[in-house]
């Protein structure tokens, strides 16, 4: 049967399972909205912005690890969405992206909303296309879902000329992807997995440092296991929170530059590291060249490009972290090798125990200003630690990172690879749209929130539920703090002159609004905020004196930490 | 150090921007470029040279094979190959240099497929080494205009 292009799209869609898409309209691709009018497998929701719209369709695939899908029109439809793409390729999110684009015959024209987003979008997808031919249109959203969803995931953009989706062809969905270019190797090889074992065994102060490829892969079950054999202690980076349960009393929460005290002496003492998933980011290594001097490396990672590209890595293995982890405990688990391991590397052990004691993460509490540390801890109380936090980017990200304990993958979204500002009230609502059942909370900055804050008409509109808690201490507060350290104190254009008001604004858009000025205020505030129905804004202010520590300035070791 | 990189990719839309762009994004030198269908209309052969240490030329062929539509990378450094480049020159041929620019002709085996009343244009081929020898004898005569193609290279024997 000959269908048009715009109905094979969305018959597509749907077949693949898609049930919910995040879009704006316009004139490229209206045929395909035309589509979805008729059709009632695949729910659209309407953003208003296409940067917002990318970011759901992010925060649904983090919160849920099925693939996120966005759909924009032409022109700058399609530019608005480069940012939400290149967030989504920092931190390898399953993202499909479906642009309108002009007819083919006006390629290259300058045509009106034309622009070159197979061009403009390369370097921040994983793959992309331009569609020529109705024909070829099923293939390619099969093999864009088969890319983003495989290997180590990421966003896939598909752009399709007007003339694609009024032309018509045979719906034809290819039963099985077959790309000879792509062949993601899962299996790691046994080995070197033999041999990451051994190294690991004839060490003494081992540890695991886990990053987002391990909730990417589903793993953390494997990770956890391992680690108990072991008693390997793991520290996670920012994309790895929840991948292995923070209140373990083998996590050393997070390292890096604003990473715990006893991470990051683990890291800088350890004679062996077990990077799982992650990819030794300049923010994780501070200084490359005095980065665990002592540490033989071993790298699991399902992407050979993340393995040597910033550290030598002394037994690498390429795989998917479940497939490695299972070959890995298999070789250790109820063997006297593991009993003896553990009890030789007892003394470490207990010297990051000691590390931990003497510099936890800390702040000075005050009767007067809020501290904003104190609001994250607070909404940790009040959600028992099982809300799905997203975060802004700065210093909110960090407290949010710093002092909610995280249990379990997926429950943590943010702009990691990025840092992109405005990422957390539309990755909230995208995750709350995949997982309506669970509480959503952003933590925000007074800076980010207003990056995106256009979404909340969004949540409104379709009754998204999700709580954003507004840390506001009236500066752009991460850049404030690198002024204040680094450049004299000298605040160039951070200062945010307590605009707009938060609570009317949440009103003007039809959410609720809630406001704690003191710090007594604060637990009773949020309990309302939560207890709410429907969309809420809750703006705390906060103490804008301070600072997020522990530190490691840019540039320099691990060990060279600010403390509180 | 130098490497010949020879990469077999999708002869399709797009594809040397992908590969193009890859380089300059990451901050990759490409000393030359070379890109031809190969015996499968479907599937084109670039040659590239590049350059960098042990660690970026390992990067250089890891990004290469992640890719999409690239189908295989092949790094022909310690291999075995034929390696060419093709070269056109205009040289100055009047006077005494005619005659010169005559014997060297002969000597690299290269040939002249145009004349103009004071000037020839050579073409030659031939590996890296006699491709820098010929230009250098050539200059004292006054080279006007060279276009090279890059290198190609195959791998020997089988």
């Amino acid at each position: 049967m000959q269908m048009t292009g715009a109905e094979i799209f969305v018959k597509a869609l749907a077949d693949l399972g898609v049930d919910v898409v995040f879009g704006y309209p316009g004139g490229a691709i209206l045929h395909v909205y035309d589509a979805l009018f008729k059709n009632m497998k695949v729910r659209h929701m309407l953003c208003r912005h296409e940067q917002g719209a990318v970011h759901m369709a992010d925060g649904y695939a983090r919160a849920s690890g099925r693939t996120g899908v966005c759909l924009v029109t032409s022109g700058p439809g399609a530019t608005n969405t480069v940012t939400g793409l290149a967030t989504a390729y920092m931190d390898s999110i399953p993202v499909v992206v479906f642009t309108g684009q002009v007819p083919t015959l006006l390629i290259g024209n300058d045509a009106f909303q034309e622009a070159d987003i197979v061009g403009i979008s390369r370097p921040c997808t994983k793959h992309n296309y331009l569609v020529k031919e109705t024909k070829d249109l099923a293939r390619i959203v099969k093999e864009a879902f088969y890319i983003a969803s495989t290997g180590r995931p990421g966003p896939v953009l598909v752009d399709i000329p007007k003339d694609v989706l009024t032309g018509s062809a045979r719906y034809d969905l290819p039963k099985e992807v077959s790309l000879r270019g792509y062949h993601p190797n899962y299996e790691g090889h046994p080995r070197q997995v033999e041999s990451a074992i051994r190294m690991l065994l004839s060490r003494e102060r081992p540890v695991v440092y886990a990053g987002g490829g391990v909730i990417l892969s589903n793993s953390s079950a494997e990770l956890a296991e391992l680690s108990r054999v072991l008693s390997l202690p793991v520290t996670t980076t920012l994309m790895g929170m929840g991948a292995f349960p923070g209140s373990d009393p083998l996590s050393l929460g997070m390292l890096g530059m604003h990473g715990t005290y006893a991470a990051n002496m683990a890291i800088s003492n350890s004679d062996v590291i077990l990077a799982v998933g992650a990819r030794f980011d300049d923010r994780v290594t501070g200084k490359v060249s005095e980065f665990a001097p002592h540490a033989k490396i071993i790298h699991i990672d399902i992407d050979p490009t993340s393995i040597q590209k910033n550290v030598p890595v002394d037994i690498p293995i390429v795989g998917d972290l479940k497939d490695v982890l299972r070959k890995m405990i298999k070789l250790v688990k109820g063997k006297k090798e593991a009993a003896a391991y553990r009890g030789k590397t007892a003394a470490w052990r207990g010297q990051i125990a000691s590390w931990a004691k003497t510099h936890p993460l800390t702040y000075k509490p005050s009767k007067g200003k809020i501290k904003p540390q104190y609001v994250v801890e607070q909404v940790y109380k009040l959600t028992k630690g099982k809300a799905i936090i997203a975060t802004e980017v700065g210093q909110n990200q960090m407290w949010a990172a710093q002092f909610y304990t995280y249990e379990q993958p997926r429950t943590f979204l943010s702009s990691g690879g990025l840092g992109t500002m405005g990422y957390g009230l539309p990755a909230a609502i995208g995750a709350q749209v995949a997982m309506p059942g669970r509480l959503v909370v952003d933590i925000a900055g007074d800076g980010s929130i207003q990056m995106n804050i256009q979404e909340l008409a969004t949540a409104v509109q379709y009754r998204i539920p999700v709580k954003v808690v507004i840390l506001n201490n009236g500066t752009l507060g991460m850049v404030r703090q690198w002024q204040e350290l680094f450049f004299e104190g000298k605040y160039s254009q951070t200062c945010l002159p307590r605009i707009p008001d938060f609570v009317k604004l949440a009103e003007a858009y039809g959410a609720k609004g809630f406001r704690a000025e003191k710090t007594e205020q604060v637990p009773e505030v949020l309990r309302k905020g939560f207890a709410a129905e429907g969309p809420v804004l809750i703006d705390v202010t906060v103490d804008p004196g301070e600072l997020v520590y522990p530190m490691v300035p840019a540039g320099a070791s691990l060990t060279e930490m600010l403390l509180v | 150090m130098r490497h010949t990189i020879s990469v077999l990719v999708e002869n399709e839309f797009g594809v040397l921007s992908r590969v193009s762009g890859l380089f300059s994004g990451r901050g990759f030198n490409i000393e030359s470029l070379c890109v031809a269908e190969t015996m499968d209309p479907k599937v084109s052969r670039m040659t590239l040279v590049t350059s960098g240490n042990d660690q970026i030329v390992e990067q250089i062929l890891k990004q290469l094979n992640k890719l999409v539509p690239v189908l295989k990378v092949i790094d022909f450094t310690g291999v075995d190959t034929v390696d060419r480049e093709l070269v056109l020159v205009k040289v100055n041929a009047d006077g005494e240099g005619k005659p010169e620019v005559l014997r060297l002709v002969d000597i690299f085996r290269a040939r002249i497929v145009d004349v103009a009343p004071r000037c020839y244009t050579i073409e030659m081929t031939g590996g890296e080494g006699k491709v820098q020898a010929f230009l250098q004898m050539l200059r004292p005569l006054g080279i006007r205009e060279i276009v090279r193609t890059g290198k190609i290279a195959i791998a020997r024997g089988m």
